[in-house]
């Protein structure tokens, strides 16, 4: 990969510091089109802050983000940076579990819908329009990940590893043009892995979602990521695919550890 | 057994998406119709229809009205009734003094109250939970004192505005029944934007800031915009009912209605009644008008025995009891209690 083409999002330098601990020091990082990359690093490396930042929850010090281009303004809210084209899933998940699965999924497509207040309260003609066709896009993405069968089921009576799958849904729903995924594998058995490893997959390759994640299991994040960033204590200390990344001194210093050792 | 939802195939997103996707359910919905709409005005009684139906419709409508609120949307308001007073207040201006149409009075009057809602929704932006339950409560305090005192409003200290002459189009608005049907119609009209709104895209934009708001300012929801609408439209209610409770009901606009116990009885309806669910507003609503007289009626037996000052107390105790005890039941409110007995009809009775 030596000729790279324009990333779709470039972040420049960028400064963090809760209190006085420095949670990025200077974290660069590019993601371009098209790919599935992986951050990865221990602990505390600030890989969370690092999503956070990119989806505007969290303002950075110093720094600067650029977006198809395009340098975000400082003050940007999250909601407009969803609106930019960035979706993610939370670590610890953040369904809305007072709804359906199909609500949930619903949500995501919340910035495609435009009838206005009085024609959704008469909930004729345009607005009903509207709803039927995104149900039918929302479906697709039930198709997808094959949730079909839970689809009215309440947020809150899912088992931990659907609910993940939901949230990614969610996420998927929006259509996003860059999609962040924070540890969607995290606490689940092999055969879940198995599962969200291969949706996460078809929706880079298939769908052509340009993904970033978090993952501690490295087993599957050296097999289906095209690169990998590695933070630790809130620098970069490494930047490769996976080949070159399992063979740097640094990485395995810090993160991954000698076999026996 | 008898609720029955199998069998019933839908072949459109369209027909899956109804408010009463089930044939029973609509047949329940249309025979409640009938009963509101024939059967309640010929044959109930004059003080059936002024002193609880109406009461009844008017504060399910408000009720619902915070439920969007606070069980949509999760922003308390304990200052409810206040926009109530501001809806009873500004129809009563608009029509009586202004000379404009019944129906326009009413509808501005939910347009000004909406007006004023969000005025006293902007803290909600930066505050939730407890603290915004407080900073509402504020609005309880400065609305009744504005009332009050700006003599332009009420017309003096005591805060009273007589309930003018109601016409629509010429047809004099004066019988229970007449007003009934006025308050009756509102309240369908109402309902049913509201259970369009709350099932609709705006519906779960509030629902999703109740339950996570950063995640649902993530996926794009415009919190400071939505949360305002929120209390717009509650507030939007809250005057309509208020008004229509002094044009149907109390025959004049009075701030003592509406005082700050009014705002925790319709906040203890919505709870009682279930908190996010249409249904529930109609059960709370029901709750808290008629339980009351019902009991009241019951205990007129024991007149001789029992003096009259302990008999109000004993009252108030049993309605009390009563609220416990349905919290003990059901924590998630009657709506809940609805659809733990449809689960049970749906084999009942042969269980297995």
């Amino acid at each position: 990969m030596n000729e790279k083409p324009e990333p779709l999002l470039r972040a420049e330098d960028i400064h963090i510091s809760f209190g006085g601990l420095k949670a990025l020091d200077g974290v660069s990082l590019e993601i371009y089109p098209g790919e599935l990359m992986a951050i990865i690093g221990p602990n505390g490396a600030g890989k969370t802050t690092m999503l956070n930042i990119l989806n505007g929850f969290y303002k950075p010090d110093k720094g600067r983000i650029i977006f198809e281009g395009k340098e975000r303004p400082r003050h940007m809210k999250p909601n407009h940076v969803a609106a930019q084209g960035i979706a993610r899933t939370f670590q610890n998940l953040a369904l809305f579990t007072g709804m359906s699965v199909l609500g949930n999924i619903m949500i995501g497509r919340t910035m495609m819908m435009h009838s206005n207040l009085f024609s959704q309260a008469l909930y004729w003609r345009f607005s009903q329009k509207e709803e039927i066709e995104h149900r039918e896009a929302v479906e697709k993405i039930i198709d997808f990940l094959q949730i079909e069968n839970i689809r009215k089921t309440p947020a809150s009576m899912l088992p931990y590893g659907l609910r993940k799958r939901v949230e990614l849904a969610r996420a998927l729903a929006s259509e996003p043009k860059l999609l962040l995924l924070d540890e969607p594998m995290a606490g689940m058995n092999l055969e879940e892995k198995e599962d969200i490893a291969r949706f996460v997959l078809d929706a880079n390759e298939e769908l052509g979602y340009t993904i970033a994640l978090i993952e501690h299991d490295m087993g599957v994040v050296m097999d289906i990521c095209d690169r990998i960033v590695v933070l630790d204590f809130g620098k970069k200390i490494a930047e490769g695919t996976p080949e070159e990344i399992k063979a740097n001194p640094e990485v395995i210093r810090a993160y991954l550890g000698t076999a026996g050792g | 057994m008898f609720y029955r939802e199998c069998g019933n195939f839908k072949d459109s997103y369209a027909s899956d998406m109804a408010i009463f996707p089930i044939p029973l359910d609509r047949w329940g919905f249309t025979v409640m119709l009938f009963l509101a709409f024939v059967v309640i005005p010929l044959f109930a009684s004059e003080y059936l229809i002024t002193n609880i139906i109406i009461p009844f419709y008017c504060f399910a409508l408000s009720a619902f009205g915070l439920n969007i609120l606070a069980g949509y949307a999760g922003q308390i308001s304990i200052g409810h009734a206040a926009f109530m007073a501001v809806g009873a207040y500004s129809s009563f201006i608009l029509y009586g003094r202004y000379g404009i149409p019944l129906i326009p009075s009413i509808l501005g009057a939910g347009v000004v109250t909406a007006a004023v809602g969000t005025f006293f929704g902007l803290p909600s932006l930066r505050i939730k939970g407890f603290y915004l339950a407080i900073a509402t409560l504020a609005s309880q305090f400065i609305i009744e004192w504005v009332i009050v005192h700006v003599e332009w409003i009420s017309g003096g200290v005591f805060g009273t505005i007589q309930a003018p002459e109601m016409y629509i189009f010429g047809w004099p608005i004066n019988t229970a029944v007449r007003k009934y049907f006025l308050a009756l119609c509102m309240m369908v009209v109402f309902m049913t934007f509201g259970k369009n709104l709350v099932r609709g895209q705006m519906g779960r934009n509030w629902m999703a800031i109740r339950d996570i708001d950063y995640a649902a300012e993530i996926i794009g929801v415009n919190l400071y915009r939505d949360k305002l609408i929120a209390f717009a439209v509650s507030t939007f209610y809250a005057g309509i009912a208020g008004a229509l409770l002094c044009f149907c009901y109390v025959g004049a606009a009075n701030i003592e209605e509406f005082n700050v116990m009014t705002s925790f009885a319709l906040m203890g309806m919505i709870i009682i009644g279930g908190l996010g669910t249409v249904l529930g507003s109609f059960f709370g609503a029901g709750f808290f008008v008629t339980l009351p007289i019902l009991i009241n009626h019951s205990l007129a037996a024991f007149m001789d025995v029992v003096p009259s000052d302990i008999l109000s107390n004993i009252e108030a105790i049993i309605f009390g009891g009563l609220i416990v005890l349905f919290l003990i039941v059901e924590p998630y409110g009657m709506a809940r209690l609805w659809h733990t007995i449809k689960d049970k009809l749906r084999l009942w009775p042969f269980p297995y």
